[in-house]
This record gives C-alpha cells, structure tokens and sequence, in this order.
C-alpha cells in the first residue's frame, strides 16, 4: 500500500431522517490509477464524494491522503490537499472568457492595480500545452462546447494543484468524439501521476478506461478490485444485487381499452442534447407498465412530458382518443392524466401551505367546493378529513404544514390527491423514493389496488428494480433517450436480465422493442 | 428664440443636471455587476447631501464636508448590504426602509441643528469651486457649454471612466463580475461571495454621496428636504437601460438630464409645469418598453438560431 493516495476508511454517514447513506464504505485509490466507483442511482457515491470534499460530516470513518489523517471541513480545504472536483454542473461564468474563469481563484496582478492579462493568457496556453487540452484563451465561456467547458472545469482544477481529480459522471454531457478526447486525456494525466476517481453507469466507458473499481449498493461496498478480471455483466449483477423478491399477491387481470398511446416521442434539453430520443409504448386500461432506467437515460423526461411539465420537442401524446399533445396541464388532469413527481417537494406540494390545502390544490375551483366564487370552507375541510382518514395519513391536524410531516407521509398526501382526481392515467415517478419502507409498501399496494379495481392506467418510472418487477405487468428499459427492451410480462425476467438492457450491455431487436406499443 | 445662446444654456444645464445622475448611476452599476439590486441609491444620496452640507458648516473646511457626506453615504450603503446579505432581510424591502429613513431622518437632524424642518439655509455652508477650464473656455460656444461646471461635474465624468476601469481592468472587477453572474463559479475557486458583494455596497455608497453633495454644496449651497427628488431613481434606470455598461449609463444618464433640462427652459415659457417634469420619468417608460423589446426580439433570433442548428 505504499503508493496509496486515498484511503477512506470505514466511512458512515446516516442522514438526519434516517436514511442510512454510506455504511462502513472503504475506498482505498493508488497513485495514477483510474478508478471507476460505479453504483446505481442512491446507491452513496454522491455521499461519498461529498464526505471527501467537506460538503458532509460522517459519523464514523477516517480519510487518510498520501498516508496522512486529515479532517475536511470544507471545498476550500479539499482543494489545498489536491483534490479536485469536476462537477457535472460546471462551475463557469458564462460571460467571462476561458482565460478570466481560469485565473479568478488567483488573479495575477500587473502595475496600477491591473490585472496581468498577458501573464493570464500565458498562464492558460502553458496550461494547455502542459495537458494537451489547447481552448482559445479569449474564447467567452458561453460559446464553448460542452466538451470545451469540461476542459477549462479540469484545467480549473489542475491549476488549482489537484493531484485527485473526482469527475462525477463526465461523459453525460458528451458527444462520443468528446467522449474519446476526454480518455486521452484523463490518460495522460493517469500517466503523469495524477490519480482519477471516475463516476459512472457506463459499463462500457468503465471497462475501456479504468484500471480498478469499487462498486456501492445501497450505500454498501459490494465489490471492488481489478477491472481487467471483470466483464460488463458481472460487474452490473455487482451493481444490481439480488434482492429477496417481495411480493405483492398481484392478481393477474385481462387489460381493457387504451389509455395513453405515445408515438416517436423526442425531447431536446438545454444543453442540446436529446435525452429522449424517438420512444413509443402505449398503456392500457388496468394496466401498470412499468419503466427501469439508470438515472438520466430520458425516463424523467418521458414522464414530465406526459405529465405537462415539459414540452415534447417531437411525437405524439394521445389519452383515451384525445390527443394532448400540445395541452397545457390542467387540460391534461381534466383529461385524466394524474402525477406524482420524482421531485415531491418541488412539483408536489407546497411546502409552507397546510395539508388541507394540498390535498384540494387541484379541485378547490371545482364547483362542489366553492360558492360564486368564493371558497366553501366546509366542503374542503371534509374532502381533506375524508382523504386522511382514508389515505391513513399521520398528522396531528389538517392544518399544519405539509412539510413539518415526514417524507412518507407527505407522499401520501400527494397519492391520496391524485389518486382521488378521477384519473384514467396515473404517472408514478420515483413514488418511493427516500421514504420509509411502511409508506412504501402502503403506495406500491395502493397503486395496484387502483389499477386493479379502477381500471386505471399506471405508468410507473422507479430506481428501485424490486419494485418495478413486483408492482408492473409489463416493463420497458431505456438507454440513452431510447427503449432498450420491452418486456409484456415481468413474471418472465429478473433483475439480472433487465441490468444488463439498463446498462447497455444487451438490446432487444426493434420488433421485439416495438411490442410496447400495440 | 432658439438662438445660440438659448442653445448654449440649455446644454449647459444638462451637463449641469446630469451631474447627481451619473454618480447615482455609476454607484448603482457597481452593485448591480456583483448582483445585488441595490434601490437605495435616493436614501444614500439624501443622508449624503444632508451631511455634507452640515459637515461643511461646522467645520468650515470642504474637505471634511466631503469627508463626511462620503462617509455617511458609505455606512448607510454597507449597512443596506449587511442587513440584507448577512443577516438575509430582503433587500427590496430593505432598501424601501432606506429611503424612507432618509426622508424623515434628515429632516429630524436639520430640525434639531437649524430649528428648520425645510432647509438649513441658515447654516454657513461651504461649496465647491467652480471650474474654469484654461484654453477651452475661450473657445466659443464650446468654451460657454463645457467650461465654467463646479469641480464635482467635471468628478463625475472622471468616475465613470474610474468604474469602467475598475470593473474591467482589475481583479477586484473580475471578481465583482464573477460574483455578479455565478456566486457559485466565484465560491468554487475560494472567492468570499458575501464579502465581495458588501465591499461592493461599499463602493455605491461612496459613489452616490459625490451625487448627494453636489445637490446640496454645489447644485444649491444648502440642503433642502428631499432635494435629491427622484434623481437616484433616475440615475439607476439610466443604468438598468444600459445593462450596467459604464459609457451607455452615461450617456443614457445625459440624455435624461436633456430632457430635464428642457422641461425646464420650456417652463420659461409659460408652459404648464407638471406635464414637462413629468417627461425623464414618461421617457423612462417608454425606454424601458424599447430596450426590452429589443431584448426580447434578440433571445428570439437566438432561440431559433439554436434550433436551426439542432436539425
């Protein structure tokens, strides 16, 4: 272990809910090693890096850097020790040229209290030259290439003194040809004695560039050693895990009529990027379809665009026989669509207003509960009791705030609105995420129970493979924008089959993928 | 009657008027590039033109008089910005408060020190020298618009080219911009966000007083409740209009005075007033819709130029 550079050793972290994050998770980096740390969604790494740059305390654990102890409190003490971070939001002012964004943490001072913009520029050709990654020093940052503005975000950080550079999920953003840069690259500078800790899904990328890997599952270390002995699917049946199957005593039932039908669906995000990428399926009447995907393959997207919060750059969105395409929301919940969103804080509640308030956001204007256009109190009050007691919500009143309760229970509050607004289509995205595993199983029940009996369809979007395969009847994967696999019946598959599609190790033929849509 | 020397004094008041509009603009430009939406700038330059005129008067020295009205307008400023960044009362509100603070505080302190809730006309105080300028003020016409300004006109065209140059060609600049456009860009390299934003108050405060003790030692040679009328006001439109460049503002800054000074050499003739001062604030308006329109066609052109570019 003499050319040990990073040891973390036995690092903790558990979360002021609860929520165990990082349990006893040793990552121990050698010097001018890439090293992959790979791991699903919420699987710690995030934690881990945090930990390491003094974003987060652990409970226990110590970091060791060159062998020594040290105690990180904060980015700034990260980056003295060298570490640097490469995040996958950069961190640039757009305005400001390649050289302003590269000397702002030390600006070199010339006479009259000018700053030294020829030592500047000199400082960012050098810095260029030194690591092969030449950008045009008077170049605004805002007319880079995303590729361009991940070079300055490591050039950043390399002037900075970095010896560990963290790259969180680099090659997200990039085209292949980017792709291919940034490995030389990060190549070169593993060569020149840099040491790389490189976060991704990408199995592939991981294989092509890494030297070692440690592997985290549910904030576990689950694996760890040399890639070379590896293949992408044992090292996905690392990341996915086995998991004893829980099960729902789904009753299996005849799908009725079509409820929602999307066609060629596309979607453009800010950065240019099509995130989703041509996606047709359909959902019938008592059916729960169900979509698995490694975190930013486009399944947000597809659900925000159905549910109206985000606008299709493409395609064709159709509910029942009317075409919604180009609807706004609340066209979309008079139609029927309902939505439980991935980010429950943000799109889901208001957080400061009472759980009475919550519960009737969607209906208060409707005419049982208000009178010529003023609210009808008493009309709302009972709507909210009923839905509590029926949703078995646990709060001391309906008229505290929404956001005093706990995670699950607020999560209630929102299944309990929108599984009441009379849906013909409910979007589940991310239901039980970060919730207790009570509420959990009580939202999995219940969204079964209004498939099953009201003849609903559900489309739910989930990390959480056991839940997808215990809840859906039908699965789709994604990959990169794009449907991966279609499965009709989750009986038939397991999380082995469906990790190998969700990482890109195998895909299904475009007959087989075009069943989703019937 | 539109002669030359009609002319001549109606330019001559707008390099006058434009005076308090280019120090309140450009001490505006300087919290607005380090992202704060500082509307003190009316306050500051009360309080400043209040104490620059008792300053003066008790210490019959211009220097301490300036001193003091620079140091006045510089703590009422970085207090606006402490309270609002460091101790995060919102800052509209908080600069709403300023300004009505400095309304009834100066009138309380000229009260107590004169006895006059209205001006200290009574008080000795001091102004500033006019200027003439050698050669130039022999030229004709030219000579009659730009020669003959008190010290503190020819200040505020030396301090627009000092933001320029502060904001532009030094570190600290940079760092007020970066500060200004990503606080998380600036936190990442070990900028101090917070920091940097209140020196930049600072720097309003110390800008703007020069407005508020032209007003009070060299526009008229004594204070007089709420004198400042609007001009901080109009000072950071003019700014906002030019998107916080220092020789846009400016001139934006003059064409206002213009108008101002125009409104009153017409009232000269018998015209109704109200209508005609009336006018810096109708044009502000109006400015404001065009700029914003221009704006609005531009991200436009942009936008479909960005999805051109994706097919």
């Amino acid at each position: 272990m003499s050319d040990n550079v990073l040891l973390m050793n036995k690092m903790t972290k558990v979360y002021p809910n609860g929520f165990v994050a990082n349990k006893d998770v040793t990552l121990s980096v050698n010097r001018g090693e890439i090293h992959a740390l790979l791991g699903e969604n919420g699987a710690g790494k995030t934690t881990l890096m945090k930990m390491l740059f003094g974003f987060e305390r652990p409970e226990s654990g110590q970091i060791f850097i060159e062998g020594k102890e040290v105690k990180i409190k904060n980015a700034l003490e990260a980056i003295h020790l060298g570490i640097g971070m490469v995040h996958q939001h950069f961190m640039l002012v757009p305005s400001m040229t390649v050289t302003e964004n590269l000397i702002l943490g030390d600006i070199p001072r010339g006479p009259m209290f000018t700053i030294d913009s020829k030592k500047a520029v000199e400082t960012c050709i050098e810095l260029g030259k030194k690591y092969n990654m030449l950008l045009d020093p008077q170049m605004r940052v805002m007319d880079l290439s995303v590729g361009g503005k991940q070079k300055l975000e490591i050039l950043k950080a390399l002037l900075h003194g970095a010896k560990i550079l963290i790259l969180d999920e680099p090659t997200a953003v990039l085209t292949p040809q980017e792709t291919g840069e940034l490995f030389e690259t990060l190549k070169m500078l593993a060569h020149d004695g840099h040491t790389i800790i490189f976060i991704s899904h990408k199995l592939d990328e991981v294989i092509q560039i890494c030297n070692r890997y440690t592997i985290l599952r549910r904030g576990r270390v689950t694996g760890t050693g040399n890639i070379e002995s590896e293949t992408p699917s044992s090292l996905s049946a690392m990341m996915v895990g086995r998991e004893i199957d829980l099960d729902m005593h789904k009753q299996k039932t005849e799908f009725k009529e079509k409820v929602l039908e999307v066609k060629d669906l596309v979607y453009v995000n800010d950065f240019n990027k099509k995130v989703v990428n041509g996606v047709s399926f359909s959902i019938r009447a008592g059916q729960i379809l169900g979509i698995a995907a490694v975190e930013g393959n486009g399944q947000n997207e597809v659900a925000e665009i159905i549910a109206g919060l985000k606008k299709a750059s493409a395609g064709q969105t159709t509910l029942g026989c009317v075409d919604i395409t180009s609807q706004n929301i609340r066209k979309r919940r008079e139609a029927g669509v309902a939505y439980i969103p991935e980010d429950r804080m943000v799109d889901g509640c208001s957080a400061t207003s009472s759980i009475t308030d919550n519960l009737v956001a969607d209906r208060f204007f409707k005419k049982k509960f208000s009178k010529k256009g003023f609210i009808n109190k008493a009309a709302i009050e009972k709507e909210a009791e009923e839905l509590i007691e029926e949703f078995s919500v646990l709060c001391m009143s309906k008229d505290n705030p929404i956001g005093a309760l706990s995670g699950g229970n607020i999560q209630k509050v929102i299944v309990a609105r929108e599984f009441t607004s009379g849906a013909k289509l409910v979007i589940a995205n991310q239901p039980t995420r970060g919730i207790d595993v009570g509420a959990a199983e009580y939202i999995r029940h219940r969204l079964i129970d209004i498939s099953r009996e009201s003849d609903v369809g559900v489309l739910l979007v989930s990390a959480d493979l056991v839940e997808l395969l215990s809840v859906s009847d039908s699965l789709i994967v994604m990959v990169d924008g794009k449907i991966s696999a279609y499965f009709p019946d989750t009986t038939q598959v397991d999380e082995y089959m469906i990790g190998e599609y969700m990482l890109g190790v195998k895909r299904q033929t475009e007959e087989e993928i075009g069943g989703a849509l019937q | 009657m539109f002669s030359i020397s009609f002319l001549t004094s109606l330019l001559f008041s707008t390099i006058r008027l434009s005076t308090p509009l280019i120090f309140s603009s450009m001490g505006g430009l300087i919290t607005r590039k380090s992202g704060s939406n500082n509307i003190a700038l009316e306050g500051t330059m009360l309080i400043s033109a209040m104490a620059g005129a008792v300053f003066s008067a008790y210490a019959q020295n211009l220097f301490i008089g300036l001193l003091g009205a620079m140091m006045s307008g510089l703590l009422i400023s970085v207090f606006m910005g402490f309270m609002s960044l460091k101790m995060s009362a919102d800052m509209t509100l908080t600069g709403i408060s300023i300004n009505r603070l400095a309304d009834g505080l100066t009138i309380f302190i000229i009260f107590l020190l004169v006895g006059d809730k209205g001006t200290t006309i009574k008080l000795p105080s001091l102004t500033f020298p006019t200027v003439n300028i050698p050669i130039i003020q022999d030229i004709p016409f030219l000579g009659s618009v730009i020669s003959g300004h008190n010290l503190l006109t020819y200040v505020a065209f030396l301090v627009v080219v000092a933001v320029w140059f502060l904001i532009y060609k030094t570190p600290l600049g940079l760092q007020i911009r970066a500060v200004g456009e990503s606080e998380k860009a600036a936190e990442s390299v070990g900028i101090n966000v917070i920091g940097i934003k209140i020196l930049a108050f600072a720097l309003t405060g110390a800008i703007c007083s020069l407005g508020g003790a032209y007003m009070s030692m060299g526009y008229l040679s004594w204070f007089s409740a709420s004198m400042i009328a609007g001009r901080g006001f109009i000072g950071m439109s003019a700014m906002n209009l030019s998107n916080a460049r220092p020789f846009r503002t400016m001139f934006i800054a003059i064409m206002f005075a213009f108008v101002d000074a125009l409104a009153m050499t017409l009232q000269t003739l018998n015209l109704p007033a109200e209508p005609l001062q009336m006018l810096p604030y109708l044009i502000t308006i109006i400015a404001l819709i065009i700029f914003a329109k221009h704006d609005m066609a531009r991200e436009e052109k942009k936008k479909k130029e960005l999805l051109m570019a994706k097919e």
